[in-house]
């Protein structure tokens, strides 16, 4: 009987993951705000009510094209950065690798809310270094839409990019060092290496690190919150966490709240299941 | 697939033995003791030990007038308010008998069944004649009362004396006035904002458009209708943005500011000018500016005319789910006493919601005179509506003026499609 070894695991899943997920689905089919919690209404069945008055909201569909460009801007910028540098620290001395690893575990450690505040500080265009050393006088940076948006990639990219630079370090240091010099003395260059020989051995890890990066990032919401003030001017920086907290969530509506967590879920997982599906079909089993 | 199918079948146990979505039974309790322990929930303010001192006060001379009774009070904090009365609304066994509540709260909280109705108990209150209008508006949701008004807030123009002086300027009497005069201050002292205001400032906006005849929306009880979008709110929304502009307030700078941002400039010495509150005195007073500023009532738009300002402040209510009905009514009535209001005006600085006894605190303290001329003049109040909450948080008014200073939309446009979402909240929320 294997399954009664599994048994206590499946039991904390189910707990800890298939019934929250039961009541979220549940919820969002049914009319359930503050007053049917504390019984002043009775709850009602909806059907998918709540599902169609969001996608009938032109802003909900606004919000998630912004969501899913931002979102797939971050990954890109993210793994960028953290690929690239972990690239670097393998080819750093140990003292400024020791300085590479600090900096990065510092941004790393740092609180989402703290982090925002002080990049929001370093922005700011009243007492900000930045608009001082760039000589920009005093530039609002969260005004224009795309600028606001830059600036929380900044800091995005900033709190996330260490989580991928030490996996992929730790990726690239148990590559064997023959086959990185057998491609040296063939002569390859160093984004060939990167290209050709590094990033297929290290595709499992990237393959995290890319669904992890993925999840976070279309998850954000401290960021926006904090940088933009809730959502930016006349909400033109709101992304879909934001966005569900304030049509939902501040004002108690837990069932629209619900059916918006619904969709970020079903669409995580396509993105997950498709972007698995195409690592597969490239022949490689994970 | 073995293993799906056995997890399918966990799940299915799993499924099965979870019900729905919990709700609470928060009914009255049916049951009116008359000795036992009550239990108060009021805020947590900045400097909190004056206002425990005048509510030790009347829960002593209250446990002395109801043998075998005793009063715990918890002072809560303001920030995490929502949860905690939430909580208390879900679970009527840990909840307290009397709580303190924000008075844009009350036809949420009465929706979500949490407020008894004292009614019958506040008309025959020898002491509730002299409650000012808005502030018995401010309690009542439908007809019927919902609890007794603790103190009021209201927002009136701070100014730059030792500016005003410099540049030869006079006090606005007219809404006209006040937008020449902040841009005359402006064009003068290129480092500070005229009029310093906030895209996301609701409370500092609405004056500009009741005084100009407008109204956020128009209606009784459950039916509320939108008003926003009236040429009359329109002419007051233009007025308002106007301000964001580089003549006055840049519209890079300003569209994102909160009430607390502008207040927070002006305490620093950066404007010229703020609409700012009772309660925002302190933060005026241990700013830069101290000794350098006085306040007077915001203008209207006929020249002289003071215009209608956000009756904010907090209730006093008992909730549903209690068990000494009577004795928690008569809590309340003291708790919301001339006298102790009095007492709590020295104490705190909050403003009476009656009108005698705000008028005595004016002649003691001449710092409120402005905004109990402001009072005195007219108030408005947000619909007593259960929307109200979600057009609230769903920044519905700050994303309007925020389209328009940042030259999204026109007023028309903007105006249209704000009214539109509050029709969609009014109609969502009955």
């Amino acid at each position: 009987m294997p399954w009664l070894y599994l048994a206590p695991a499946l039991v904390v899943i189910g707990g800890l993951l298939v019934y929250p997920v039961y009541q979220l689905g549940l919820i969002s089919f049914l009319e359930y705000t503050q007053a049917q919690v504390s019984g002043g209404e009775p709850t009602s069945f909806q059907g998918f009510g709540n599902y169609a008055r969001l996608f009938g909201d032109e802003q909900f569909w606004q919000v998630l094209l912004a969501t899913v460009l931002f979102a797939a801007a971050c990954v890109v910028s993210t793994l960028a950065a953290g690929c690239a540098l972990a690239v670097l620290l393998t080819r750093v001395r140990a003292v400024p690798r020791l300085a590479l690893m600090l900096a990065a575990l510092g941004a790393w450690a740092t609180p989402a809310v703290t982090g925002s505040t002080v990049w929001l500080l370093l922005f700011d265009p009243d007492f900000g270094p930045v608009n001082r050393i760039l000589g920009l006088g005093d530039h609002s940076w969260t005004y224009g839409r795309f600028s606001a948006f830059f600036l929380v990639l900044l800091e995005v990219v900033w709190c996330s990019f260490p989580f991928v630079m030490v996996t992929v370090y730790a990726g690239i240091r148990a590559v064997p060092t023959e086959v990185l010099e057998a491609a040296a003395l063939d002569g390859a260059s160093q984004w060939r290496i990167w290209r050709s020989v590094l990033a297929p051995m290290l595709r499992p890890i990237l393959v995290i690190v890319t669904i992890q990066s993925v999840i976070w990032d279309f998850k954000v919401f401290t960021q926006i919150y904090v940088m933009t003030n809730g959502g930016g001017i006349a909400g033109q920086n709101l992304v879909l966490n934001v966005y569900a907290y304030q049509q939902a969530f501040a004002s108690s509506q837990y069932s629209l709240g619900s059916a918006i967590g619904v969709v970020m879920l079903l669409i995580l997982l396509a993105v997950t299941l498709v972007y698995l599906r195409l690592l597969r079909r490239q022949g490689e089993e994970l | 697939m073995k293993l799906s199918v056995r997890l399918a079948a966990v799940a299915a146990v799993l499924v099965t033995a979870a019900c729905a979505p919990q709700t609470s039974g928060n009914s009255t309790s049916g049951k009116d003791e008359q000795s036992g322990t009550l239990r108060v929930w009021l805020f947590q303010e900045v400097n909190n030990k004056p206002k425990e001192q005048v509510v030790q006060s009347v829960v002593d001379s209250f446990e002395k007038a109801h043998e075998g009774t005793e009063v715990t009070v918890e002072y809560i904090p303001v920030e995490t308010r929502a949860q905690r009365i939430k909580a208390a609304f879900n679970d009527p066994a840990s909840a307290p008998d009397v709580i303190e509540y924000g008075n844009t709260d009350t036809a949420g909280y009465v929706k979500d069944g949490g407020l008894e109705d004292v009614t019958k108990d506040f008309t025959s209150w020898s002491e509730a004649k002299d409650t000012d209008p808005t502030a018995k508006q401010s309690v009542t949701v439908d007809g019927k009362i919902y609890g007794a008004p603790y103190f009021v807030g209201v927002r009136a123009l701070y100014y730059r004396t030792d500016v005003f002086d410099q540049l030869g300027l006079d006090v606005p009497k007219s809404q006209a006035e006040l937008i020449e005069t902040a841009q005359r201050i402006r064009a003068a002292e290129p480092d500070l904002y005229g009029l310093v205001v906030g895209g996301a400032y609701t409370y500092g906006a609405m004056p500009f458009i009741w005084a100009n005849g407008g109204e956020l929306a128009t209606g009784k009880g459950g039916s509320y209708a939108a008003a926003i979008d009236t040429p009359d709110a329109q002419k007051g929304i233009t007025a308002y943005t106007s301000l964001f502009g580089d003549d006055n307030c840049p519209a890079a700078k300003c569209a994102g500011m909160t009430g607390n941002d502008t207040i927070t400039a002006f305490a620093s010495g950066k404007a010229g000018m703020a609409i700012g509150g009772d309660f925002s005195h302190q933060a005026v007073e241990a700013g830069a500016v101290k000794g350098k500023y006085a306040v007077v009532p915001l203008p209207g738009v006929e020249p002289g005319s003071i215009a209608p300002a956000f009756a904010g402040g907090n209730n006093i209510g008992v909730l549903k789910s209690t068990a000494h009905r009577t004795l928690a009514v008569d809590l309340m009535k003291r708790l919301a006493s001339k006298q102790t209001q009095g007492e709590l005006f020295d104490a705190m600085g909050f403003l009476p919601t009656f009108t005698d006894v705000r008028g005595q605190v004016a002649e003691r303290e001449p710092f409120v005179k402005p905004f109990v001329q402001t009072l005195a003049a007219d108030t408005k109040f947000v619909p007593a509506s259960p929307a109200w909450a979600q057009i609230d948080s769903s920044l519905v008014l700050p994303t309007m003026f925020q389209e328009i200073v940042s030259g999204k939309k026109g007023v028309a446009a903007a105006a249209g499609d704000a009214a539109q979402k509050m029709d969609d909240a009014f109609g969502s929320a009955g």
